[in-house]
């Protein structure tokens, strides 16, 4: 684990995850500006730092509503405004970039914060980007399986000869800078589907996986295989970190929570997905053995824990700014997560020093 | 109350024909109905390659955003080779999982043979239950001898018709309210 920068002994590392999302608040039909949308990012993440979280990230999307196509920029623009908290991308779509440029910005970034950049590597869920930037859908799953080797080849080598069918090949190319302690971690994105979670597993790489909504148990037989795949290439889950992500947001009571954020998941996610959160699979989402953490504090500690219990995960993120969430609620929910959901987090899941 | 009526082969002339006397039906039945019609045979569609339908362009996400928009579908549809048209299907394919959710979908078939009558029961049916449909169980079966110079001849066809164009339109309905019901409880 201490390659990736995690140690268990601290417990659940808890964080934020923004997609860079740039909607409208349906509460107002009005939208911010694009501008003031990356500077309430940064404020996020200087904020979520103050009330003592783990870690932050941003995502890369390239269509309408979004405004942080340019996540590295945003994020290096983070690693300046805070000091202590780990900064990632949720994220990065390395099938549409060049590995050896995702590199040098991360590893620039990992200096700039003094030894904090992550990188999540994913394959996008809409396509639009592949025209944009040049790419034949058609390679969707070779780009990405590519690249993402590449990426990790750059990672593991200062000096790398490499060659591959959708970049010109690397002689004895030097890389840099390097990060600061040599390395980062690199994980790999997952949106759900077991299938993505055992090739994560056959690489040997640590997961982040995406998990809106469902039942608990049903992930955690996605990060069983993701294990048992891990242990049949030999490779040791002990020492491959996960992290699950998904929405969170908290009030003082579970029906008001529901009532504040689900007009802006339903509308964000009509705006973006084309098909809204049904109703009722979000008041399921209410349910204890249900991964959707929205409710009251209490509530959603106890959901995370038992979470925690079924996956033994490592980090949990939380996305609480999609579809125009006002910032003045952000805050609320940043001041909920530092005085009430993270203590109780770090107590029940923290090991003892003795142990 | 949106509903779309689409006509699933690119060639023939009675599925066609049929969704034209629906058409006219429910137009003039439900004036209130914001009535689409689609006919295959009218655009180039091209076949799913798993993308998000926002994705497509053209007339792929015409239809694509028309159907998702719906709140109600009758489908129109041949039989070719013992099962749908492959047009039909593509169709299908374009759209997310749960596509159907909360939509009212019935249906009518045009084949060459009595021989094909269970096959949209067998082959249609399960595809509108697993993307969700709330799917209108009776459907019509219409058969070559039921036309003459492309006009429906059969009367019984034409009452299993208009029944059909009912049941969708009150069902809609129906589950509009039912659908508000159950979401007034969730309190949020």
């Amino acid at each position: 684990m201490e390659q990736y920068r995690i140690n268990k002994n601290n417990g659940l590392e808890f964080g934020l995850y923004t997609l860079g999302d740039h909607l409208p608040n349906p509460q107002t039909g009005q939208r911010i500006s694009a501008q003031q949308r990356i500077h309430e990012i940064i404020e996020l993440a200087k904020l979520a730092e103050e009330a003592g979280l783990d870690f932050f990230s941003v995502g890369e999307s390239h269509q309408d509503y979004f405004a942080t196509q340019a996540h590295t920029v945003v994020l290096s623009a983070i690693a300046q405004a805070t000091e202590k908290i780990k900064i990632s991308s949720s994220s990065t779509i390395i099938s549409t970039l060049d590995p050896v440029r995702v590199y040098e910005d991360f590893a620039t970034i990992d200096l700039i914060s003094g030894g904090r950049a992550e990188i999540i590597a994913g394959r996008a869920s809409r396509v639009g980007l592949f025209d944009l930037l040049g790419y034949d859908l058609s390679d969707y799953e070779a780009l990405y399986e590519e690249k993402f080797d590449l990426l990790l080849k750059i990672n593991e080598n200062e000096i790398v000869n490499w060659k591959g069918d959708f970049r010109p090949a690397l002689k004895d190319a030097r890389v840099l800078p390097r990060p600061l302690d040599g390395a980062l971690p690199i994980w790999r994105a997952v949106g759900g589907h077991p299938s993505s979670a055992v090739k994560a597993g056959a690489a040997g790489v640590p997961m982040q996986i995406a998990m809106l909504a469902g039942p608990t148990q049903h992930f955690k037989e996605t990060i069983g295989m993701y294990r048992d795949t891990a242990r049949q290439y030999g490779h040791d889950p002990e020492q491959l970190p996960v992290a699950t992500a998904g929405f969170f947001h908290v009030a003082e009571t579970t029906q008001q929570a529901q009532r504040e954020v689900y007009p802006h998941i339903n509308e964000g996610m009509k705006l973006t997905n084309g098909a809204g959160f049904p109703k009722r699979g979000f008041a399921m989402g209410a349910d204890r053995r249900n991964v959707l953490n929205v409710g009251s504090p209490q509530e959603v500690i106890e959901k995370i824990l038992y979470q925690h219990e079924q996956f033994d995960h490592q980090r949990y993120i939380g996305q609480m700014d999609f579809g125009g969430v006002p910032f003045d609620q952000l805050m609320r929910n940043i001041e909920w997560i530092g005085k009430e959901v993270l203590p109780a987090i770090r107590k029940y899941t923290k090991k003892e020093a003795d142990q | 109350m949106k509903i779309v009526g689409l006509s699933g082969s690119n060639v023939g002339s009675k599925t066609r024909t049929t969704m034209k006397y629906v058409s006219e039906k429910l137009t003039s039945q439900y004036p209130h109905v914001d009535w689409t019609f689609i006919d295959l045979a009218d655009y180039t569609v091209q076949f799913s390659d798993g993308r998000n339908y926002l994705d497509y362009e053209g007339d792929t996400a015409y239809i694509t955003k028309t159907i998702m928009e719906a709140d109600a579908i009758i489908i129109g549809t041949p039989i070719f080779q013992a099962s749908i048209p492959a047009t039909l299907k593509n169709v299908f394919d374009l759209l997310p999982i749960n596509a159907l959710q909360d939509k009212i979908v019935s249906f009518f078939v045009t084949a060459g043979t009595s021989k094909h009558f269970l096959i949209p029961e067998t082959q249609l049916k399960p595809i509108l239950s697993y993307m969700k449909a709330q799917t209108v169980s009776t459907y019509v079966f219409i058969q070559e001898k039921d036309f003459l110079n492309k006009e429906i001849i059969n009367d019984d066809i034409i009452f299993r018709l208009n029944a059909l164009v009912e049941d969708t339109v009150m069902l809609t309905d129906t589950y509009k309210r039912i659908r508000e019901e159950k979401e007034s409880m969730y309190d949020f």
